[in-house]
């Protein structure tokens, strides 16, 4: 193996890292507070895929216009269910059982309202940055840049939020525990807002990174089972974990498929259930202890 | 409109269904410990059952027994390393687990040699031409006909006879001291432990059993459909009967039933609307869910027992009815 191939592989393996970090924060987001695995997270995905290739072909708008579309289009999405489908049970005081069935519920719902009303057939986003540049022998596509910078910046801005502003603090505050910050005064319910709007709008973006580098399909959802195991090789609940965790995943990714592209999907399962085994917290995890 | 052959194939559907839910009503509505990796279960029993039937001859139902071994077995090396592990994790770990054992057969390419003859396992493009063994009742033609081993051979194969066996079993395991374990285990694990009961024992029965009925059922479907492939074993079937089980609620048999019934014969009665079948599906999931989140029984069992005597009573009521030979004594009757 050449130096130049293991660096080309390095980058394709961060750039599906990236994509995978962008998912997964919306996971860790919402385990972090509401202490659930949100399996509807890939439907939102797949509707910002499909967002986004719509505004590119029956629009007509440039790139620019249709991502942000994407990331708003996801938000709402992401926001809508956690009104109609969680809230109800979040006022019950319901079991986490009960978010996990009623999410995927949400998700075979959203997959199978896509298929009946566009249709099941892949497509294919238009090409918008399909050259390539030379950089010390490597070639990169301008997609797989533009992938790894915007993940790069969107993934900043998420940290700078969460990390140095008031809601960040709220959202900080909440993940130790909702209830004490709740009778100190933090508006719960708006928290839990800003958590699904901030996880559905990198969703979307997510979603439109997929659709233009592979395909747009109504089970594209399903990929996201990968950055779950990301989120939970890092560390459910982590910020950090899920992204360092998504990296590493995507990088692992690529490199087992180079060996052998069969095996790429076994060998994520694989070390999802090496994980559990070894040390269930993840990379960066918080420490779960059971409370009597 | 429906012909029998139609329905026949609707209920041996939902009898080898059944038997995977009221395995998971084990695992889940029992014992409180949710699994999204049941599929891989039914994927190991339909292999294996294959496996036995196809390349080593044996008999159908010896097969159905061999491939629930096999599923048991891998369901307790799987309790065995994630039991121990607390709620969400468990259930991430048995959505690893089946992931991974349907990407093992799909990735799986291997020639078998027995006896001469060659058994192909080729991966994703998966097994054809098996044979077609499963039946709703059994032959009881032969059993006129006099040819009890016949009979009986079928009986054995018959998916309404296993699951009527696999009811009477799971309703005796749950009346047992074991099945009061894991209830027990579901209400409040630390408290289970404190009064002397082994959770992890419990838990760990809980998981060979349903393991079990996953890999018997896997068998049969394996002889109902006549093909096999990996894909048929997606995250959304385990989904799906982790459905059924909080459909019919949590903690009831008949509630399982009830619910594994409807859930099957409820794609198949809105075919007719066809692709939104699947989105009223989804819709009714999270309905349930917000509405009545115990499930149609409840937790309740239907009162089979009483029911029975009610149908008795009006049966022989009817035969009281009749007018005696004597004559006038109904009147006498209605005055007592």
């Amino acid at each position: 193996m050449g130096i130049e191939y293991f660096l080309q592989q390095l980058v394709n393996g961060i750039c599906l890292g990236g994509m995978y970090a962008l998912m997964s924060v919306g996971y860790s987001l919402v385990y972090s507070i509401m202490n659930f695995s949100n399996f509807a997270h890939g439907g939102v995905i797949m509707v910002g895929a499909y967002v986004g290739y719509f505004a590119l072909t029956a629009l007509n708008v440039p790139f620019l216009p249709a991502f942000l579309l994407c990331g708003v289009g996801s938000g709402l999405l992401a926001v809508i269910i956690e009104r109609l489908v969680y809230s109800p049970l979040r006022k019950r005081h319901a079991p986490s059982l009960y978010f996990i069935i009623s999410a995927m519920g949400a998700s075979i719902f959203l997959e199978n309202f896509v298929i009946a009303t566009i249709d099941g057939t892949p497509r294919n986003y238009p090409p918008i940055f399909d050259n390539r540049i030379n950089i010390g022998g490597i070639s990169l596509g301008v997609d797989s840049l533009l992938m790894i910078v915007v993940s790069a910046v969107a993934l900043l801005i998420l940290m700078f939020i969460i990390q140095k502003t008031k809601v960040g603090l709220a959202i900080r505050a909440c993940s130790y525990s909702e209830k004490a910050s709740t009778l100190m005064g933090i508006n719960g319910d708006l928290v839990i807002f800003i958590i699904f709007l901030m996880g559905g709008v990198l969703a979307g973006f997510a979603g439109m990174l997929y659709g233009m580098r592979f395909i747009v399909k109504p089970t594209i959802g399903q990929v996201t089972n990968k950055s779950f195991v990301a989120a939970v090789f890092g560390g459910l609940g982590s910020l950090p974990g899920a992204i360092v965790g998504s990296v590493l995943l995507g990088i692992m990714e690529i490199f087992v498929a180079s060996f052998n592209s069969n095996l790429r999907d076994l060998f994520v399962y694989g070390l999802l259930i090496l994980v559990l085994v070894i040390k269930p917290s993840g990379l960066m995890g918080k420490v779960v202890e059971d409370k009597a | 409109m429906f012909s029998w052959y139609y329905i026949e194939g609707i209920l041996i559907q939902s009898c080898y269904t059944l038997l995977i839910v009221l395995g998971l009503s084990i695992l889940t509505g029992y014992t409180g410990m949710f699994s999204f990796g049941h599929a891989g279960f039914v994927c190991i029993g339909a292999y294996v059952s294959i496996l036995c039937t196809m390349a080593f001859g044996l008999p159908y139902w010896l097969s159905l027994i061999i491939a629930g071994l096999a599923a048991m077995l891998l369901g307790a090396g799987l309790g065995k390393i994630t039991l121990n592990l607390k709620g969400d994790y468990f259930c991430i770990a048995t959505l690893g687990v089946g992931e991974a054992i349907r990407l093992i057969f799909n990735n799986l390419q291997l020639t078998i040699n027995v006896g001469g003859k060659d058994f192909l396992l080729d991966g994703a493009k998966g097994v054809a031409s098996i044979p077609l063994k499963t039946t709703l009742f059994g032959d009881w033609n032969a059993l006129s006909n006099g040819d009890v081993g016949t009979f009986l051979s079928t009986l054995f194969s018959s998916a309404l006879f296993i699951v009527i066996i696999f009811l009477t079993a799971t309703a005796l395991l749950m009346n047992s001291k074991h099945g009061r374990s894991m209830l027990a285990v579901r209400e409040d694990e630390l408290a289970a432990q404190m009064s002397g009961i082994n959770t992890f024992r419990s838990k760990m029965l809980a998981m060979c059993m349903s393991a079990l009925y996953a890999g018997i059922a896997g068998g049969m479907m394996a002889h109902y459909f006549g093909y096999l492939q990996p894909k048929m074993f997606l995250m959304t079937k385990s989904t799906e009967y982790t459905i059924m089980v909080i459909f019919g609620g949590m903690g009831s048999i008949t509630g399982s039933v009830l619910g594994t019934v409807l859930l099957c014969a409820l794609p198949e009665l809105l075919r007719a609307v066809g692709d939104w079948r699947l989105v009223m599906y989804g819709l009714a999931v999270i309905v349930i869910m917000i509405v009545r989140p115990k499930g149609l029984m409840g937790g309740k069992e239907l009162p089979v027992g009483r029911i029975c005597r009610a149908v008795g009573r009006v049966f022989t009521k009817k035969k009281k009815d009749l007018p005696p030979p004597d004559g006038g004594s109904v009147g006498e009757e209605a005055s007592v």
